[in-house]
């Protein structure tokens, strides 16, 4: 495989698209014509994977003349994310994407970590503590159906230009303009805002000659995805020291009974033998029983970073997603980090579009990092526990797994990966602290709470604008609002008498106040 | 803001250090350290306060 653009074959002199013939796929598309050159657009996307195609969702479905631009010409099959979090469902479901991934995906709540041949669980979390909400506390589905449900939805759209086998091939930074690759030629597009989402690999970020800073791990994992009839809760298992050996293995239902397995490999291996059929059949019997026939899916072996740009704005041109940050897989924390980028970023290209002042833009930069860092913090830690790099950080890990096994006070100690949340700005300069004294409710700076609200949902009636959540009917209000007629979701908003919340397009909470007074609005500078 | 007590706490000292020491005499180095950290984690747990953990890991860290 070759990723790089401007290979040259068969003695031809024009620049070639990459060759991505090793790469297995999913769902294949019509090549997209080639255009005139000399276009210019609002917004080019650069890169079709989930977190592209979630935001070309966002800003067309706010009206935006979209372009968004992909090397392949078909979606990749093959082991990526799996695990798609509460957060991702809720911003696919304001999208209108959220209802169809929960029905193909399967859903989970509860992880339980197992330590050695233990029957019982050494630790045990729920991702959904606050029930009654809408969307799950995660779903596993394959990324491809996930890409194919967001491909299908923002076909629909009618300003979203989807072209596919378009490779971007260089930048022109000073004229915001990119010259891209097609099968049958080349071509070169203007924009007033680049966005680049163009993976980990980032030819966006080389070309730019971008930093790209953090850690790389040496451990080795192999992921088998398998397809095996068995009935077990959807909950997400994870072994540390499995009774079959090594040092931990996991275990997630995906749709179509197929199952991904997990297993740490360690350092110096031979990663080829790793993956062969033999190996892999060895351990997959180890975990699901010598005699339970099982068929190949998919394997793979991988290892990971943590590591993040020092910036993501650059300009006009604004990282997302892998492209920005990677982090290890233990918390699914990669795409669901992405997908809270486009989400930050979706509202304030808006509003900037629409006249805002462009400054709002650097609090995307401000936010995304916030974000990003505690992804990396937590998928550090959790990487530092799984994999100890010393022995003595090895005999910690052992300590707390005894421990556990025994005693309460070990058990939150276990990390086998802090699942992917929301992540909260309580200090960014969108957020108003708090001036009345409240007691409970949702704080200034973290994302809006899901309820039942008449009949459907609380987070659907917020949709895509800055509204105003109340207890009671506002005179004058001047902004929608959006009545808690019910009592368990006043109860989840600590509101009653003439309080309101003040709720950000993307529907993080952004101030509250016990006694709302529109004067009050003129503090929340950005609401234009 | 030193609220990590390192004034004599301790009546029996040589007792202590005893327990400390006999911990660790019927096992290899993996097991001590592991034992080691048992009673880390233990201690640190009976502690609560990240402050004072704090202050004792500074205070480990330096060299006197
Ligand atoms: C084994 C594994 C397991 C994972 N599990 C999870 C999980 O459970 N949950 C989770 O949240 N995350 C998980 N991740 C991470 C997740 O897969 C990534 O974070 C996610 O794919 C990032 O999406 P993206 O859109 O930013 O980038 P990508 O998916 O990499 O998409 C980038 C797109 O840009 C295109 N592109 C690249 N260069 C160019 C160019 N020059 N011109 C045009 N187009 C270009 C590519 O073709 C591609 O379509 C996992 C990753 C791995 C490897």
């Amino acid at each position: 495989m070759n990723d790089a653009p401007g290979r040259k074959s068969g003695g031809e002199t024009r620049r070639a698209r990459g060759d991505f013939s090793a790469i297995r796929i999913h769902k294949r598309f019509e090549p997209s014509p080639t255009p005139q050159s000399g276009a210019r657009h609002p917004i080019v996307i650069v890169g079709g994977g989930p977190v592209g195609m979630t935001l070309a969702l966002d800003l067309g479905r706010r009206g935006h003349e979209i372009v968004i631009l992909n090397q392949y010409d078909f979606i990749a099959d093959g082991s990526k994310a799996i695990c798609f979090s509460k957060r991702t469902l809720d911003i696919w479901n304001r999208l209108g994407v959220g209802r169809a991934m929960v029905e193909k995906g399967v859903s989970w709540n509860v992880g339980k970590v197992f330590r050695g041949a233990r029957k019982e669980p050494i630790f045990q979390f729920d991702m959904l503590a606050q029930k009654d909400q809408e969307m799950p506390g995660f779903i596993n589905l394959q990324q491809y159906w996930a890409e194919e449900i967001l491909v299908d939805a923002a076909a629909a759209l009618p300003n979203i230009d989807f072209r596919w086998g378009h490779q971007v091939a260089a930048i022109d930074l000073a004229e915001n303009r990119l010259s891209v690759i097609t099968d049958d030629g080349e071509y070169d597009l203007r924009a007033d805002w680049i966005i680049a989402a163009d993976g980990s690999k980032s030819p966006m970020r080389a070309m730019l000659g971008l930093d790209f800073e953090g850690r790389v791990f040496e451990d080795n994992f192999l992921i088998a995805d398998v397809r095996f009839k068995e009935e077990r809760p959807s909950e997400r298992w994870f072994w540390f020291d499995p009774p079959w050996g090594g040092s931990s293995a996991l275990l997630h239902k995906q749709p179509d009974d197929v199952w991904r397995l997990d297993f740490q490999l360690g350092w110096n291996i031979d990663r080829d033998a790793a993956k062969n059929d033999e190996n892999v059949a060895a351990r997959v019997r180890g975990m699901i029983g010598a005699d339970h026939p099982f068929e190949k899916v998919w394997y793979s072996v991988y290892t990971f970073q943590c590591r993040r740009m020092k910036r993501f704005v650059h300009d006009r041109v604004i990282f997302v997603g892998d492209s920005a940050h990677l982090v290890s897989p233990f918390g699914a924390r990669g795409c669901n980090g992405g997908v809270a980028d486009v989400d930050n970023l979706g509202w304030k290209l808006d509003a900037v579009m629409r006249g805002a002042d462009p400054a709002l833009i650097e609090t995307y930069n401000e936010e995304a990092i916030i974000t990003a860092d505690e992804n990396i913090l937590n998928s550090t830690r959790s990487t530092d526990f799984i994999t100890p790099k010393s022995a003595v950080s090895a005999a910690f890990r052992s300590a707390v797994l005894d421990l556990a096994e025994n005693y309460e006070f070990a058990r939150p100690f276990v990390n086998s990966g802090r699942l992917s949340v929301a992540v909260s700005y309580p200090a960014s300069e969108l957020t108003t602290p708090d001036e009345d004294r409240w007691s409970g409710g949702v704080p200034p700076g973290s994302p809006a709470l899901d309820a039942p609200l008449d009949g459907g949902w609380l987070l659907s009636r917020l949709g895509w604008e800055w509204k105003l959540l109340a207890a009671a009917p506002i005179k004058n209000a001047p902004l929608p609002v959006v009545i808690l007629d019910d009592e368990k979701a006043r109860a989840r908003y600590a509101l009653d008498g003439a309080g309101a919340y003040l709720i950000r397009p993307d529907q993080y909470v952004a101030a509250r106040w016990k006694a709302f007074d529109p004067k009050k609005l003129e503090a929340a500078r950005w609401l234009g | 803001m030193a609220r990590l007590n390192t004034a004599k706490n301790i009546a029996s000292p040589d007792d202590v250090y005893e327990m400390l020491i006999d911990l660790h005499r019927d096992c290899d180095e993996p097991e001590s350290h592991r034992r080691n950290a048992k009673l880390i984690l233990a201690l640190a747990n009976h502690v609560g306060d990240p402050e004072i953990i704090a202050e004792a890991v500074a205070l480990a860290r330096r060299s006197a």
